[in-house]
């Protein structure tokens, strides 16, 4: 049999991200990072969020640009829909987290990506924030994520991917475990 | 025989190797010492295979079968090869051990402090203090329970226990039971208690799903003979991950039944994800559940791949029945987030949450930022300091009674080369 090797590229350097972590693992303080969003009031529930600088690495970091986004409620809502509503901003961050670590964990893993797609889809009822029912929560009561995946791979080893970035994804954590969240007024 | 040992050595002496701790790893280097005429002494803080003996629940069984505990010059020769040993067993096993190898033994003596001296260590029991050249950790790698932090949040209302002090379900109150961890040792304990008619929920992480029977034979045999238990701490590709493994799911039974996660969810166990926190005495789960169970039927997917592949190439199929392959974990549509500690239904709280190695004796500075050993398989980075029994320490089966042996060669023979190179040394120095 003829093996050619082929190079795999699916944008990712993993050789960068692998230095990374030695890097950080002798340097244990320049793993700690710190992320950042400001967002402001427009009108009724129409608000600009805008993401730019970080920490970490011991320094203050930035984005090459400042990005920016609208969050409001639909119509439905009585709102006037000029952005995504803010629980769609988080499955937004899942589903690119989880997208991000299949391409990451493909590369190292030498698998050639040819399409990616998440579907996500998260349950929620409006009893929790309406206040209508206590026993009602007002986040989301279930996440669920389809992948479609196109790549030289098998079953399996598709589904072994899919598994290794739910392990590694930072958003996936967030959204599975509880954090502490400290809001303060000054 | 201890006490032969005991007039036959000083109270406290010197000599060229001290050994903590003689549970089967300490032994087993001791016998092979001892074939190389190195003058040594064994101490024990309590009796020979003191952990086995005191700090093991009642039921516990071993996890390898009878045919494969064997130590240098030494192995099972009973009745029943594909048994599991009880503790009683166990400790007897070794007891025995001790007295065929005559190992030097001092049972009852503490180590208290291991610190550099000239030329060597400084070794200080409550019986004295001894002076050697070289010493060598066998005091195993499950000293103290790992209790996470979050166990500081419990309801004061709660038992809390470790699988240190567990033996049995008479020790606890009728009510309900979580046990955190979901091992070897969380699912026996789950299973134990279910048994006893206690409501039992069980939090699930990380695990590593195993059948005990895979066609036919024991899955620890297949283990061996395809030579995974034998893979090499500098082969594999990321050892500090693979030394985090967990134990497999697995009990010793003489039905030799599976115990798994579906075994305790069609039982009425209430399986649930990782304890994740405690708020307002409400314990916290993850909805990782999904996730890792998935993870363990894939990676047990791979293992049964590897094993069929072996047995093709090996000619091992047509000996043995087909191949099979397991029902996938069966996990509910939405798995129970939170459960109130403190609603009085839950009595006792059961951390199966590993152990970690107590090294606060070691007054050497060869700890890393997580108070674990600095090593390259076994040999501690101060000269003349070498460690036994760690997870994956030179090979997979490291941690292993049948482990123990190919280590304690290769170690022994180091310390051996280390010994002899001191003593060259000193003299090059005197001769200079």
């Amino acid at each position: 049999m003829n093996v050619t090797a082929i190079k795999v590229d699916n944008g990712v350097n993993v050789e960068a991200l692998l230095g990374a972590r030695q890097a950080l693992t002798e340097a244990p303080e320049a793993a700690r990072f710190k992320w950042r969003a400001t967002c402001s009031w427009i009108n009724g529930t129409h608000s600009r969020s805008t993401v730019q600088g970080f920490f970490g690495l011991g320094a203050e970091q930035s984005h090459k640009t400042e990005f920016r986004f609208d969050a409001d409620h639909p119509e439905v809502f009585a709102a006037a829909d000029n952005g995504a509503t803010p629980v769609e901003y988080v499955l937004v961050g899942l589903a690119s987290c989880l997208t991000a670590g299949v391409a990451a964990v493909a590369q190292n893993r030498g698998i050639q990506l040819r399409s990616v797609k998440a579907t996500v889809e998260a349950g929620m009822d409006l009893q929790g924030i309406l206040g209508i029912d206590s026993d009602v929560r007002n986040g989301f009561d279930g996440i669920k994520v389809v992948f479609d995946i196109d790549a030289d791979a098998s079953k399996e080893d598709i589904a072994a991917l899919v598994a290794q970035s739910q392990k590694r994804s930072a958003v996936f954590d967030v959204v599975t475990n509880p954090t502490n969240v400290a809001v303060e007024v000054r | 025989m201890i006490r032969g040992a005991r007039r036959g050595y000083p109270l406290a002496g010197t000599v060229d190797v001290v050994v903590i701790g003689a549970g089967h790893a300490g032994l087993a280097m001791s016998r092979c010492l001892s074939e190389g005429s190195i003058d040594h002494v064994v101490l024990e803080r309590g009796g020979i295979a003191n952990s086995w003996r005191h700090e093991r629940w009642d039921s516990l069984v071993r996890l390898t079968a009878n045919w494969q505990s064997r130590l240098p010059g030494y192995c099972y020769t009973g009745l029943e090869p594909d048994g599991y040993m009880t503790m009683l067993e166990v400790v007897e096993f070794i007891g025995r051990y001790a007295r065929i190898i005559g190992a030097p033994v001092r049972t009852e003596t503490t180590v208290m402090s291991v610190s550099v001296a000239d030329d060597g260590y400084h070794v200080v029991t409550d019986h004295g203090q001894w002076r050697c050249r070289a010493v060598v950790i066998a005091s195993g790698a499950h000293n103290i329970p790992a209790v996470p932090p979050l166990c500081a949040a419990l309801p004061r209302s709660l038992r809390a226990l470790t699988t240190k002090d567990y033996r049995n379900p008479g020790q606890l109150d009728d009510r309900g039971v979580l046990v955190v961890g979901a091992s070897a040792t969380g699912l026996q304990l789950a299973d134990e208690i279910h048994r006893s008619g206690r409501q039992v929920t069980l939090a699930v992480g990380e695990h590593i799903r195993m059948p005990r029977v895979y066609r036919g034979l024991d899955i620890q045999w297949w283990l061996d003979a395809v030579g995974i238990l034998d893979e090499r701490y500098d082969e594999v590709d990321d050892i500090v991950r693979a030394r985090r493994v967990p134990s497999p799911q697995l009990i010793g039974t003489p039905q030799r039944s599976t115990l798994d996660l579906n075994t305790l969810t069609e039982a009425g166990v209430n399986i649930v994800g990782r304890l994740v926190g405690i708020n307002d005495g409400k314990a916290q789960f993850s909805g990782s559940l999904r996730n890792h169970c998935a993870m363990a039927d894939l990676k047990l997917g791979r293992l049964l791949e590897t094993i069929d592949a072996w047995a093709q190439r090996s000619g091992k199929s047509g000996e043995v029945a087909a191949p099979e392959r397991f029902a996938a974990t069966r996990v509910e549509d939405a798995p129970c987030l939170s459960l109130d500690l403190s609603s009085g239904r839950i009595g006792t709280v059961i951390w199966a949450t590993g152990f970690r190695p107590d090294y606060q004796w070691l007054h050497v500075p060869a700890l890393d930022r997580k108070g674990l050993l600095r090593h390259d398989g076994g040999i501690v980075d101060m000269p003349g300091l070498y460690v036994l029994g760690l997870n994956f320490m030179r090979r997979r089966k490291s941690s292993f009674m049948h482990g123990a042996e190919d280590d304690v060669r290769d170690l022994s023979a180091q310390l051996a080369a280390y010994l002899r190179n001191a003593v060259s040394r000193r003299a090059m120095r005197a001769a200079g």
